[in-house]
């Protein structure tokens, strides 16, 4: 089992999300995001004043999947994902120890 | 005046008392919207309580004050009672052609309160919730009447040789507030981040549709605020009321439009929406006497003026947050001097008028906003401590916050 976390940009998501649907992936989460990175945030004016603002807003998805899909999903999201620009985003694999489903105590990947 | 003609005026005058009413939701929104998460609930709790104060202490003394009768004509100052009295005759065209003394007095609460509702958007996000509604009350319940009797209830400025002309209240309401508004904003100081050692910084509304909204309920309630100050139904004035209301409105967001775009090169919504009031606040003062290009040439450089008014206050530092100052105390200002250039009254001698009306007012109102909010701050204080203003006023001013379901920037 392993844990994909990836940083999209929040126009991107509809594309990744039904590509990974796409793949029986079953179980998935997403939320909005703030933060910095490469990318400067779009200027903005306010009342005459400029400014920028202090973070770019994004959206994280959170996939937990078997081992088998986990190059699938990664694939579509560096392809759906990607416009070439800075600030496309980031993706993160790390293994996940154990899994549990509350309903049935299901455990490991039967759990997903 | 027959019996038809008499009710037809005054069904008139309660629809345009509602209209006022809604303004009261206008200035709500548009504050709301104006100002950060964070404050939500104490601007609405402001604006919620001032209509209360308005017509409370309309009814205990405002309105005796403002039209004390026939024995105070030419005075500064008339009192001869508290509380409503009913006059003999007062369901009757004998009291009025236009209007029973209960609409009379419904009509004119609904103005008063309207001029404290300006303050509390200049003083937003940083001003104690009780001094503010202190403040409210002394200023609802007897400086605007004070001012109001000087003019619609027969005083000295009605009596000039060249009587001073505000039809619906460029002065009497409008700048009356923005005189509030000016003195609560300098001695509060900014909001803290306003002004830095690196320059002004934006501290944007967090809800500019919910302001589009009140500027639109604004717009709304004027047609009643210059409309019902006809004080009769009469179809050519009230459609001609309706038509320059509207065109100023109209030009003072086209004003505000250009200005703001040849100075930030942006299409600023808030710019456009205190345009738009300005054009509004500008042709209050002769709403009646203008033609429609005339009533767009104030419209327009009323709302030409409020970019730069903003501008101007924020280089001096004023830090208002909503541009209360700029649309109702500079368009105020305008809007009454454009009597005396514009229109059917149009001459030096009322232009003379008008600057004594604009002088007299401005002088009282702001010595009176001095004296009280100065008092206040050497004594109870006038604004929140820092920590309180950092963390926002709903969550310490309320223990409540406006959206609790949802994280906002603090």
């Amino acid at each position: 089992m392993k844990k994909i976390e990836a940083i999209i940009r929040t126009s991107k998501f509809q594309e990744i999300y039904k590509c990974i649907a796409g793949l029986g992936v079953k179980f998935l989460s997403f939320y909005e995001v703030k933060g910095m990175g490469l990318e400067h945030a779009r200027p903005q004016t306010y009342r005459g004043v400029a400014f920028e603002p202090s973070y770019i807003p994004r959206t994280k998805i959170e996939i937990v999947t078997t081992e088998d899909l986990v190059e699938p999903v990664i694939h579509c999201i560096l392809t759906e994902g990607k416009t070439g620009e800075v600030g496309d985003g980031k993706i993160f694999v790390s293994e996940v120890l154990d899994a549990y489903r509350i309903r049935n105590n299901d455990k490991g990947e039967a759990a997903l | 005046m027959n019996q038809e003609m008499f009710t037809i005026n005054n069904l008139w005058m309660m629809v345009a008392t509602i209209l006022v009413f809604i303004m009261h939701l206008g200035f709500a929104s548009l504050e709301a919207g104006l100002t950060r998460a964070k404050n939500t609930v104490n601007i609405l709790f402001k604006n919620t309580i001032i209509p209360a104060i308005g017509l409370l202490t309309y009814a205990f003394i405002g309105f005796n004050l403002m039209y004390p009768g026939d024995a105070f004509i030419g005075s500064f100052f008339g009192l001869t009672g508290v509380g409503i009295s009913l006059p003999e005759g007062w369901n009757t065209s004998a009291y009025n052609e236009g209007y029973t003394f209960f609409t009379d007095f419904i009509f004119q609460a609904m103005f008063a309160a309207t001029a404290a509702t300006i303050v509390s958007g200049a003083v937003a996000e940083r001003v104690k919730l009780g001094p503010f509604i202190f403040f409210s009350i002394l200023y609802v319940g007897i400086i605007y009447p004070i001012v109001g009797m000087w003019k619609w209830g027969g005083g000295f400025l009605d009596t000039l040789a060249t009587p001073f002309y505000d039809f619906a209240g460029s002065t009497i309401v409008h700048s009356v507030g923005g005189w509030g508004a000016l003195v609560g904003a300098f001695l509060l100081g900014p909001r803290i981040g306003k002004y830095t050692e690196k320059g002004m910084s934006a501290i944007p509304g967090h809800n500019i549709p919910m302001a589009t909204i009140g500027v639109f309920l604004l717009w709304f309630g004027w047609f009643g605020f210059n409309g019902g100050s006809v004080l009769t139904a009469d179809p050519g004035t009230v459609s001609l009321v309706f038509v320059t209301t509207a065109i100023a409105g109209a030009s003072g967001a086209f004003g505000a439009l250009m200005a703001s775009y040849l100075k930030f090169k942006t299409y600023d919504i808030t710019m456009v929406l205190n345009g738009i009031l300005a054009g509004l606040v500008g042709i209050t003062a002769g709403a009646d006497l203008m033609s429609v290009g005339e009533s767009a040439i104030i419209g327009f450089i009323g709302g030409t003026l409020v970019v730069f008014a903003v501008v101007f206050f924020d280089r001096i530092k004023i830090d208002d947050p909503v541009g209360a100052i700029s649309v109702h105390l500079v368009g105020g200002i305008w809007g009454t001097l454009a009597v005396g250039l514009f229109g059917d009254l149009a001459g030096i001698s009322q232009v003379w008028s008008q600057l004594i009306g604009i002088g007299i007012v401005g002088a009282f109102c702001f010595v009176a906003s001095w004296l009280i909010f100065f008092t206040m701050k050497k004594t109870v204080g006038i604004r929140v401590d820092e920590k309180e203003e950092i963390e926002g006023l709903d969550i310490n001013e309320h223990s409540m916050r406006a959206y609790p379901d949802f994280t906002t920037k603090d």
